[in-house]
């Protein structure tokens, strides 16, 4: 047997998206060791996927605009379930991320005084979101990766990382993986591990994320000892193509709707007018006419309800197409065909532009578009200190849309790309901190081969089950039971299939070798994805009401006293995907009297 | 025609052959859907790399009857009626398994050029026009498929070119920079002694295949190709560079990626 390659650094990252380039940077830039390994190429992370723009105070467009207005917007979007210092320390601190993303070569679209554009939103009282057309996350995985190169990081690619490592102590000792194009296992020895693994969403049927998104960190951290939480809030963005059926989930910006498109039912009717939420009346146009105004001029009107928060519009969309009001193809319109010129839309929209033409066969200048919710983020995830993004595990550290806390219940559009910057930064300086204070790690080869001889039992197991077809019904299980709208019924049954999936994983086999062989790939992929819809289906259990991403259509209402806990998950240090998890409330940190004036002067 | 015949390479580096499959045809679907189905049914070791699905991350890059194409982005009712659809693995670059390939040169290749280096930041921020990161604009919404690369003549079927020659998808990334409104870096003697860019013969090939439509040829390389020759030989231009203070770094300074 050939020796096991093996590496030691002070900080490895988990991801190559936005949040853990970013924690590179910045560990790198201290000086140490550091590691990133993904699972794909560089500059192919889901991050690529984002659209719309990434959301700043900076105030070139609507000099009103500051923290405070920004923080106040991601509170309410986020139902007031959020971790108010993440979401304060993330509004006061992103401008000054987006500004240095132009400092290492990002160009992003220019006002007339040549400052930073920004761009309406959903959720966003003023003009927010710095972007470039609607290709902004290529922008910023592309400025990242170029920073990583120039710092010289080492970057492990197509590398996939199956169970962290752990000492005796409890902290974290570094990750076991397995490179995809030979199959070759490599141990990765750490003093600190940012985890920047990004979503969840492949476990549902329809979902805008890429195969990536199976819930690795969530699962790997929950497994390590550290803890979960949110995990029921899962957002269902509201604009997904539902026709042909093969791209059903693919995103479409909300920039269409930022930039002037309207929602229709099939009688042609502006339907949000009808679903203005008691929270959002007195900001919210109540006419056509008022809400078109606003585009021009925020003064002369009030917000058009098409940009209400995600939550808002998803479950809208839900009930018009339920009520018989939907397209043919189960969606509803989004029409920005008769409200812009064909200039405009191609300008200021060029990627949907090209996507709905190749891939629908639509002129989305001169028709429009049928759309309809798909799974898109979960604002649930690892459970971290605001100001360190520390898990409880000592040493390990989540970042980005795999930690908790930020966005709450419900996230704002935009609000992702800036959270990637302001806590992948904060992530990667706290981890450096604790890498200079650790001693070197030895790893425990116990742990390590058993880790490994999990994750290639599948090749070695004869007749047992295949792999797409248990991906294939957990899909479909997690769209069924666990989907936009929820209830305790099917909760309960969706809990009792998953018992019935695990158990079919312990029979998985693949075929053919170990070298660049999706099938294994996806089966070392099956026990994250599982995990992470256990811990969902237990979370919208649990969470007796409606709040953001969690509808229950049996607790329609928000439930005041579960507006101030959240349902945290724990397993035991070492557990895995066959092992129960406990769930419990926890009261939420409160926030102080100077925050809380501000949701006062609002009302 | 109810059905799609797909004759897809499998192997590796020590060979391989083509394997026909037969499946059901499903409305609007795209070429990777097939391949998927083909996974999910019958070879769930099928090798091929994809991430989004939407044309957004440019991964799944292969050879659809011969030509470089995104099988994320390539419908099949776009491709001749009850005809095989014959699928191979990029020609430029090893191939790792079936139709996954190793496309580490360009990898190499960014490492190579010299970073970024903006004029210091004023304090109320940089100020640029929308007209002048257009231009670069428009090399940076590349999403890095390397088709152009797979395409190129020079690097296709000319392996040994590669230790010269940075191809397409880097032309525009050094007329990027060279546009960029707030750079200091030079290099052009860099692109043109060590990158190879007089090897390009403006063929064209490049800017067909792009999924993005980046006229890479016309926007990218042909100015470049005009700025490194002024760069070498026209003294107006170095007289116009003194005048406007242009402090671009030399090549050699360039070389080095700052901190």
């Amino acid at each position: 047997m050939t020796e096991r390659e093996h590496h030691d650094y002070d900080v490895i990252i988990i991801g190559a998206g936005g949040a853990g380039m970013r924690a590179a940077v910045e560990a790198k830039q201290r000086g140490l060791k550091v590691a990133i390994i993904t699972k794909s190429l560089l500059g192919k992370a889901h991050t690529v996927m984002a659209e719309g723009g990434a959301a700043a105070a900076m105030g070139n467009v609507y000099k009103e605009d500051n923290w405070k207005v920004h923080f106040r917007d991601t509170m309410r979007g986020g139902k007031m379930l959020n971790n108010w210092r993440m979401a304060q320390l993330h509004a006061q601190e992103s401008p000054d991320r987006i500004y240095e993303l132009e400092d290492w070569g990002a160009l992003f679209d220019r006002t007339k005084e040549g400052k930073i554009q920004q761009r309406d939103f959903g959720g966003h009282l003023y003009a927010r979101l710095a972007h470039v057309g609607d290709r902004t996350g290529l922008e910023l995985i592309r400025t990242m990766q170029q920073r990583i190169v120039s710092l010289d990081v080492d970057v492990y690619m197509e590398c996939k990382v199956v169970r962290l490592l752990t000492n005796d102590d409890g902290s974290v000792a570094g990750a076991v993986a397995y490179w995809r194009p030979t199959g070759e296992f490599v141990t990765f020895s750490a003093k600190a591990v940012v985890i920047a693994t990004g979503g969840v969403g492949k476990s549902w049927k329809f979902t805008s994320n890429s195969w990536e998104s199976t819930g690795d960190g969530h699962a790997m951290a929950l497994w390590a000892g550290a803890e979960l939480q949110e995990m029921e809030c899962i957002q269902f963005h509201p604009t997904g193509m539902v026709w042909p059926l093969s791209v059903r989930g693919i995103l479409v910006t909300e920039g269409v709707r930022g930039d002037g498109g309207v929602l229709r039912n099939s009688e042609g009717k502006r339907f949000m007018f009808d679903y203005v939420a008691p929270m959002f009346r007195a900001e919210t146009a109540e006419s056509e006419e008022e809400a078109d105004r606003w585009y021009d001029d925020h003064a002369a009107g009030r917000r058009p309800p098409e940009l209400l928060p995600r939550d808002e519009v998803a479950r809208s969309i839900n009930t018009e197409v339920k009520a018989g009001r939907g397209t043919p193809h189960g969606g509803v319109y989004l029409d920005i065909a008769s409200r812009r010129s064909a200039e405009f839309i191609r300008r200021r929209l060029p990627s949907m532009y090209h996507q709905f033409m190749e891939l629908a066969g639509v002129d989305i200048t001169r028709e429009a578009m049928e759309i309809g919710p798909t799974c898109h983020y979960i604002m649930g995830g690892v459970r971290v200190d605001a100001e360190t993004a520390a898990s409880c595990v000592p040493g390990l550290y989540a970042a980005g849309e795999v930690s908790a806390g930020m966005h709450g219940s419900n996230r704002l559009g935009g609000n992702s790309l800036s959270d990637l910057l302001v806590f992948g930064r904060r992530a990667g300086m706290a981890a450096a901190d604790y890498a200079e204070s650790k001693a070197p790690i030895s790893l425990n080869e116990a742990q390590v081969s058993g880790y490994i001889a999990d994750a290639l039992a599948p090749l070695g197991r004869e007749n047992g089950e295949n792999p797409y077809t248990i991906q294939h019904d957990l899909q479909e299980l997690m769209q069924a039971n666990v989907g936009i709208i929820r209830k305790e019924d099917e909760l309960v049954e969706a809990l009792e299939q998953l018992e019935v999936l695990k158990e079919r994983t312990k029979n998985v086999s693949a075929s053919g070798g170990v070298s660049y062989n999706p099938g294994w790939n996806l089966a070392t992929d099956l026990p994250s994805m599982l995990t992470v819809s256990i811990s969902a289906a237990q979370g919208a259990l649990e969470r007796r009401e409606s709040r953001g991403g969690q509808t229950r259509e049996d607790f329609p209402k928000a439930d005041p006293e579960l507006g101030k806990v959240n349902f945290v998950q724990r397993q035991t240090q070492g557990a895995g995907y066959l092992n129960p998890i406990s769930i419990s409330p926890e009261p939420l940190a409160e926030m102080p009297d100077e925050l809380k004036a501000l949701f006062e002067e609002a009302k | 025609m109810t059905e799609i015949t797909m004759r897809v390479w499998r192997g590796d580096q020590n060979g391989g052959a083509f394997e026909n499959y037969v499946m059901p045809k499903v409305e609007g679907e795209v070429v990777l859907d097939v391949i998927h189905r083909i996974q999910a049914t019958t070879a769930p070791d099928l090798a091929v790399r994809w991430n989004c699905k939407a044309g957004k991350c440019g991964s799944c890059s292969a050879e659809i009857n011969g030509k470089p194409r995104l099988l994320c982005m390539t419908r099949v009712d776009s491709l001749p009626d009850g005809e095989t659809v014959t699928v191979t693995p990029m020609r430029a670059f090893p191939v790792i398994r079936d139709l996954a390939t190793d496309v580490s040169f360009n990898f190499e290749m960014a490492r190579k050029v010299p970073a970024f280096n903006p004029i210091p930041r004023p304090a109320d921020g940089y100020r640029m026009q929308q007209i002048d990161v257009e231009r670069g604009q428009e090399f940076r919404k590349c999403i890095e498929c390397f088709m152009c690369q797979d395409v190129c003549h020079v690097i296709r079927d000319h392996e040994e070119n590669k230790l010269k020659y940075a191809g397409p998808r880097f032309f525009i990334r050094y007329a990027e920079l060279e546009m960029h409104p707030l750079d200091t870096n030079d290099r052009r003697e860099l692109v043109r002694e060590k990158m190879g860019l007089g090897m390009c013969n403006i063929t064209k090939c490049c800017t067909e295949v792009c999924p993005e439509h980046i006229k890479i040829t016309d926007n990218a390389i042909i100015p470049l190709k005009e700025r490194v020759v002024d760069a070498d030989f026209d003294p107006v231009a170095w007289l116009g560079r003194k005048i406007l203070r242009r402090t671009k770094r030399t090549s050699e300074e360039a070389a080095v990626q700052p901190d």
